[in-house]
Formats: structure tokens, sequence, C-alpha cells
């Protein structure tokens, strides 16, 4: 058994700071392992949140060594043993207490989106899809709301009077989600072009990079759907055709 | 002492827990158009149900047409062992399909067969590939569906909420008490009808699937009001959790694993399970590797392969060959998928898992076996409801999902967890939304009472004891698990008993250091009143079932005794007085009787 030392933020409203700990770890521990540890034996009153310690809930976001991921899918063998490893709250949420983050705000966006709805069912009365035609919209499903790629996107990050213009990656994936549902009816362009403010993302790929479910967002949510804007509200031969059509 | 502030809430209904079942009946409720809030300790979209993987037991017949309500209802009594409520598994049976088909309207997207309806595939006890599923994330898929409809009905929901005590108005249910994770404060929900929807108690256990939340706090509410619980010695080890590391010990590794083609074998390379195939049955099990591989592909001809029998069953299996010291390295028995199928099917069909044992035990499972062994995964029993309207004993109480009992008897099969929430989770909503609007007279609640238990909630601040919440809660963790697992017997859980009766006297003397403000050692010293309390009734049932059925199963009573197969262990708290009586089970109408013509019982 090795020890190595963790350096976790502390804040109890008197300001905060990074506490040291030396912590035995065995084979195979996770960071979160390691707080759970601290927890259990160092300071009972460590404020972390966590569910399936499993990487399927996305609760215990953090920043490790200054990298935003799921602590509990973090092996600590990924560290040298004799370097000390740093772990702070997620930097672009309000902090509440410790890793603790107020990440209501997400919650707040996603009452904005429109809901799904679907269109008429099949003279059978079965909704029929065919798998390849939802394979897209499955990766989107896959997103576990852990919110790393709003904690990392420069736009929220760096900007926080953003927050109020600006949707961010997690709803972009999300309005990709219900744009390409092939039973869904609603257009969110204008909801995209307006106030979620799509135009801002400036294609970095940082929250493609740090996505523990690997969904391509950048490639695969964001940039179809700048495209479905501009189609719709840029491209004057497109705009001609659906006038004269009479389609939205 | 000054009084304790609390802020004050007003609704019809509250469901406490936003897991499916919560979700399902908050949506149900408001639809009704009585005012609702939904109560849950974590933020939402992270309650238990995102982890589940393998699917949605529902008989819509779009694999096997031959499939229908009768032998889903068949197949839930069975992997019960017959001590299901008949009624419940019937409604479950009949509604499963609608509910899974109303989630696709909600936006759900299901793997497709090849003409484009719902896939199903295999599960253990199951006749039919019947599982709906989205590879084997569908609990997440169920869970983001839920709640995104839920946040456009209008419900209120108060997240990282914890609800400690049940108010009453004489007889009838007045509200909730509880705290704000985040802010340490009290709040009080007055309501007319309560929804329970808090899931189970595998954190009582030290090798669990379990997340932190699920520390039994429904069942003990349930308990505190007046409530009875059934088939609560009947708690489910899952056969397959991650075994290696040892952090990692106890993760779920998805029955999807077996129903696609993975086998179970032990250190020899042996498929042991052929040798543990009970005479209830055998008649619908392969005998030889030979029916069971041919199985595969054509499942008409061949009977199923024994990887497939009930959970219970499995692990029973898994721990007697470790016991025998035909078990892997680390305590496991080995689960083997990647000589039957290729690595692109197993990436599609189970990217989860693949990308689990990648990543916290370094193994490729597409190129060689899983270590796993058997993981506290689920309360099969739970609150006593009436199986049409999910309503307890104590008017204005509902329980619906994991917390309430009834519906899988003694064993739960795979997939039933899913649709059980939705079934259930709707008709709850549905009657405490009816009984809200019902109720024309006025609720009281006691001031002098909240006092009391806001006092009390503090006093782990205020004790001047050392005991340290985080090693009470491993020390009755090591004791569930060593004296209460898959094998019991009457000596081992009389000792259990003592063991508890010092961990609550330790509790008293619990103390936690800091502030109110998200504090978990002080979230864990009031959770440790219902591990506890739901630890002890566990115990207790356990040693008045003197047979073994099901998920309970007992080395000093090895078999199934037809007298206890007509009861349940009813559990009540009268005072601090807890009572275990044997009540008989609701007779079953001749009609469905005839659907179990001929078999071993």
């Amino acid at each position: 058994m090795t020890e190595v030392t963790m350096r976790i933020w502390r804040e109890n409203g008197n300001g905060g700071r990074f506490q040291e700990y030396r912590v035995p770890v065995e084979e195979g521990m996770v960071v979160l392992d390691v707080i759970h540890r601290i927890q259990a034996t160092h300071a009972n009153d460590l404020a972390v949140r966590w569910n399936c310690k499993a990487g399927k809930c996305g609760s215990c976001s953090a920043e490790i060594n200054g990298k935003p991921r799921l602590m509990c899918m973090t092996r600590m063998n990924l560290f040298p043993p004799d370097e000390s490893i740093t772990v702070a709250p997620m930097k672009a949420f309000p902090l509440i207490r410790d890793l603790v983050t107020d990440v209501s705000h997400n919650y707040e966006v996603a009452k904005q989106i429109p809901t799904f709805k679907p269109g008429p069912p099949g003279p059978d009365g079965v909704h029929r899809m065919m798998q390849e035609d939802i394979d897209r919209v499955q990766e989107f499903h896959k997103c576990i709301e852990c919110f790393l790629c709003q904690d990392v996107c420069h736009v929220l990050r760096d900007h926080p009077d953003k927050t109020r213009v600006f949707a961010g990656p997690r709803f972009f994936v999300r309005i990709a989600a219900l744009e390409m549902h092939p039973l869904d009816t609603h257009s969110r362009t204008e909801l995209l072009r307006a106030k979620a403010g799509l135009g801002y993302c400036n294609i970095t790929k940082c929250c493609t990079e740090v996505c523990p479910e690997h969904i391509h967002i950048t490639d695969n949510a964001i940039i179809p759907l700048k495209e479905r804007v501009v189609d719709d509200y840029y491209d004057p031969v497109v705009r001609l055709i659906k006038k004269v059509r009479g389609t939205k | 002492m000054a009084l304790n502030k609390y802020e004050t809430h007003e609704y019809d209904v509250i469901v406490v827990g936003a897991g499916g079942a919560g979700l399902r009946a908050a949506i149900e409720a408001s639809a009704q158009d009585v005012r609702t809030a939904l109560v849950c300790k974590s933020l939402l979209g992270k309650a238990h149900t995102v982890m589940a993987e393998g699917g949605i037991a529902a008989a819509l017949g779009n694999v096997y047409p031959e499939d229908n309500w009768r032998v889903h209802f068949r197949d839930t009594m069975r992997g019960g062992k017959m001590l299901n409520n008949w009624r419940m598994a019937q409604l479950h049976a009949q509604e499963a399909p609608a509910r899974v088909l109303e989630l696709e309207t909600w936006g759900a997207l299901f793997d497709r067969t090849k003409d484009g309806r719902i896939l199903q595939r295999d599960f253990g006890g199951h006749r039919y590939a019947r599982l709906v599923h989205v590879g084997d994330r569908t609990g997440l898929e169920m869970i983001r569906t839920l709640q995104q409809h839920a946040v456009h009905k209008g419900i209120d929901v108060f997240m990282e909420c914890t609800i400690t005590h049940l108010l009453k108005d004489g007889d009838r249910i007045a509200g909730g008490f509880g705290y704000w994770r985040q802010s340490g404060r009290f709040v009080l929900f007055k309501a007319k009808a309560i929804i329970l929807a808090t899931g189970g108690i595998g954190k009582a256990w030290k090798i669990t699937s379990n997340s932190w939340e699920y520390t039994g706090d429904g069942l003990t509410l349930a308990l505190d009001a007046g409530a009875e619980l059934i088939d609560i010695e009947c708690q489910q080890f899952h056969p397959t959790g991650m075994v290696w590391p040892p952090s990692v010990r106890g993760i779920l590794v998805t029955e999807g694993v077996r129903g696609d083609g993975g086998t179970l074998k032990n250190a020899a390379g042996e498929r042991f399970m052929f040798q543990y195939i009970p005479e209830f049955f055998r008649a619908e099990t392969a005998e030889t590797e030979a029916e069971a591989d041919q199985w595969y592909t054509d499942k008409k001809k061949n009977r199923r392969t024994p990887d497939l029998l009930p959970r219970d069953e499995v692990a029973r299996a898994i721990n007697a060959e470790v016991k025998m010291g035909r078990g892997s390295p680390h305590g496991g028995v080995f689960l083997d998928i990647a000589s039957r199928r290729d690595p692109e099917y197993i990436k599609r069909r189970l990217p989860s898992m693949y990308h689990q044992f990648k990543e916290l035990a370094d193994v490729d499972i597409t190129k060689e076996p899983m270590e796993v062994g058997p993981t506290s995964h689920y309360m099969n029993g739970g609150v006593r409801v009436d199986a049409d309207t999910a309503a307890t004993c104590v008017s204005g109480l509902f329980a619906a999902g994991e917390v309430a009992g009834g519906l899988h008897g003694a064993n739960r099969l795979g997939g039933n967890s899913l649709s059980d929430l939705i079934v259930f989770g709707r008709r709850a909503g549905l009657y405490a939304a009816e009984y809200a609007r019902d109720f024309r007279g006025a609720l009281a609640i006691d001031s002098a009472q909240i006092e009391l238990i806001a006092r009390e909630c503090l006093e782990p601040f205020e004790r001047s004891g050392a005991e340290n919440p985080y090693t009470i809660h491993q020390d009755l963790q090591e004791c569930m698990q060593g004296l209460v697992g898959i094998i019991r017997n009457e000596g081992e859980l009389k000792k259990a008993l003592d063991e508890i009766a010092v961990l609550w006297r330790r509790a008293q003397r619990g103390n936690v250091s800091g502030n109110r403000e998200y504090n978990p050692a002080w979230h864990l010293a009031l959770d440790l009143r219902s591990l506890l309390m739901v630890s002890e009734v566990v115990v207790r049932a356990a040693l008045e079932r003197k047979e073994s059925r099901g998920a309970h199963t007992r080395e000093d009573y090895p078999r199934m005794d037809p007298a206890f197969g007509k009861v349940n262990m009813v559990v009540r708290r009268v005072g601090s007085e807890i009572t275990v009586s044997p009540e008989a089970l609701p007779e079953m109408p001749a009609e469905l009787k005839t659907l179990f013509d001929g078999e071993a019982k």
C-alpha cells in the first residue's frame, strides 16, 4: 500500500483553501474512493456529491489536477505516486461548499427547451423507426448530465454574464436530440438562434474532449445545429423556396 | 431553547423520491390537476433508476408473438416462488406494455427490430425475449425521459432535500418534515397525501450495487407512520457484481451479458450452472451444454440455458462454487461472453459494461472473461400496499417502486423493476390524487411535535460521544454482510440482532463536527436510524421464515415449506416494539390458478 498526498479544496464560509491529506491508496482505487477515505478518517464533513460510483449518474464532477473529470472514473494509478493530486470543485458554477457546486442553473435552462412533440403513429398504431435513423440520437441520449461540458466551455467559464444568453453544450446536445428525433414535430431553430445563443460557440471542441460518455458534442450536435440555423435564417435561396412552398 | 425555524410548503400530493416510480407518480398526480411536488435526496435525474441496465420487462410480443401478459404473469409468480401478490403481478403484466409505449411517445428511443418496432432481449426467468432496452443503459433512458416530461408539467421539485419524518393528524397523513442538504435548514411540507418512492436498503450491506441514498428511509417512514412491511427478509443479491479491484466490488454487471450470450464458468472452466438446476425449473431448462448452445440460435426447439435461471438460483450457485474452492482468483466466478460473440456485437449491445471493465478493472470483455460475484441489489419486499391503488393501511400514505412490496414475492425477475416503477408509479399518482381531491377536511400539524423532531435531528452536533457515524455504518455493513447474506442460519441471525443492538447504542453517541451546510457526516448520522431500523427488521423477519424460498435461504431449513408458502411475514411497529407475524397471502382466483396446473409448487 502506498500513501499519496491529496490537495482538496475546503471552504467553510470563511473563504477557501487547499487542504492537504496523506491517504493510503490500494490497487484499483479511483479518486472518489480516496475522497471517501478522507471523509471517513480525516474530515467527516467534507462535502462531495456522488451516487452510482460507476460513471452512470454524472454526480461526482470535479477538476482533478485542473482537468474536468468524474471522480468515480479517474483511477489513482493515472498519477505518479510521488506527486500530490489536486481536487477542486467545478469552476464555472457557484460554490456551495468544498467540492459541491450549485448547478441549479442547468435545470432552469432545461425548462426552457420546448418538449418532445411526436407526430401521429402509423396506421397500425405503432411508431416505427429504423435503428439507423435513431443511432445518432441515441448517442445524444447517452448524456449523464455531469455538466463537465458546461464547466469547461469558454463562454460559460470565462463570461459568467453569458449564462443568461447561452445555453451551453449540454443543452445543444439536448436540442439536437429533439431536433433529430424521427418523430418530433417542433422546430427549435429560433430558440437556438436567439435565446440559446448558439452563435457564441466558436467550436473549440473543449466540451467534446471532457465528455466522459465520448459524445461528439461539437461535430455531431453543435455543427449540424449551426447549419440548421443558417439554413432557416440566413440562406436566401432556402428562404425563398420555403416561402414559395409555404413550409416553415 | 429558541424554536427551530423552518419553512413551510403546502401541496395536495407530495412524492418522496425521484427515481422512475416517483417521477411517474408525480406526472400522474399532476395530470389529475392536484398541486404536486417531488422531494428527492439527490439532484433530479441521479436516482438509482439511472443505473438500471438491462431493460424493462413488457410482453409486447415484438420478438416472440407467442408472448402475452399471462406468460409474463406466470414467469413473475414462479420467479417469486409464488409468494407474490397475484393481483399486483397481474396488473403489472397487463399494463407494462402500455406504459412502455407511453415512454416512447414522451421521447424515449429504445433499440429497434429490423421492421422498426421495439427490440426485446432475453433475461433470467422470462420465457420469451421480453426486455425493452437501450444497449445496457435502459435506466438512463427511462429516468431522462420521465424527468424531461415532468419538468414541463409544472411539478415543483425540491432537490437535495431529505424527509426524515412523516406527520399525521389523528389517523391521517398530514405532511412530511425534513431538511435541505445544502443549507441544513428544516422544511415542512403540509400534504393531504404522500407517496413513498424511496427505493431500498442496499447500503446496509458491504458489497452492494446501491448508492449512498439506499438507506431504507421510506421503509422506516412507513413503519413509523403505522404502515406494514412484507417479505422484508427477501433482500435480493444480484448474482453478478464486479469483484476486482476491491474498490469497485459490488458494482453491477448487467444480466444482459447472460441474456446476450454470456456464460458462467468456474476456475476449471466448467459451466457449473448445469449442476444447480432446481426441480422447480427443471422442465424448462436445458440439461446439457449442447442443448443450451443450440438455444442461442433456435429458441423454439431448445430449452434455455441455466445461466438464465432467476437471480436467487444463480447467486446461490456462484456462492457455492466459491465456497467449494472453485472460484476465480479474486473470489468470484468467470462470466464469459468473448468466446461466443464478436467484439463489435459486444460493444454495441453492452457498451457501458465494456467501458466499465476497461476503465475500472483493465479488463477487455471482448477478449477475456469478467470476474463476477453476488452483490446486494434490491429489496424484493417492502411496504404492504393495496394492489390496485398502491395505498398503505395509513390514510393518505401510498408507496410505489422498490419501497413497495408484493409484486416480486420472494425474488424479483430482472427487468421487472423498471416495469414496476412505471405501472405502479402511475397507479400511486392516480389514486393519491383522487384521495387528495376527495378529502375535504382540514389537517392540523402539531408544532410541538415538529420542535421535538428538529431537536432530535440536531442532536449529533451536540453530543459529547466520540462515535464516528462512518465507522458505525461500516460496522453495520460488516455485520449484515457476514451474518445476513445469501445463506443464513438461526445462530448467525441471532448474533446479528445482538450486534445491531450494540450499534443502536453506539449510534446514540454518534457525533459530527462542522456545521449544518452540506455536511455529509450529519446526513449519515441521521440516515443511520433508518439503516439500523430496517436492518433489524430484515433480521427479525428472516428469523421467522423457517424455510428457504427465493432470495431468503436458510441452511438450517434448506427446503421450501408449503406452509410458509401461504404466508407473508408482516412487520409492524407499535411504540418501540417491532412485531413480525405470518399472515395469509391473498387467494389467487381459479382462472389464474390454471396457468400453474401440473407444476411443482
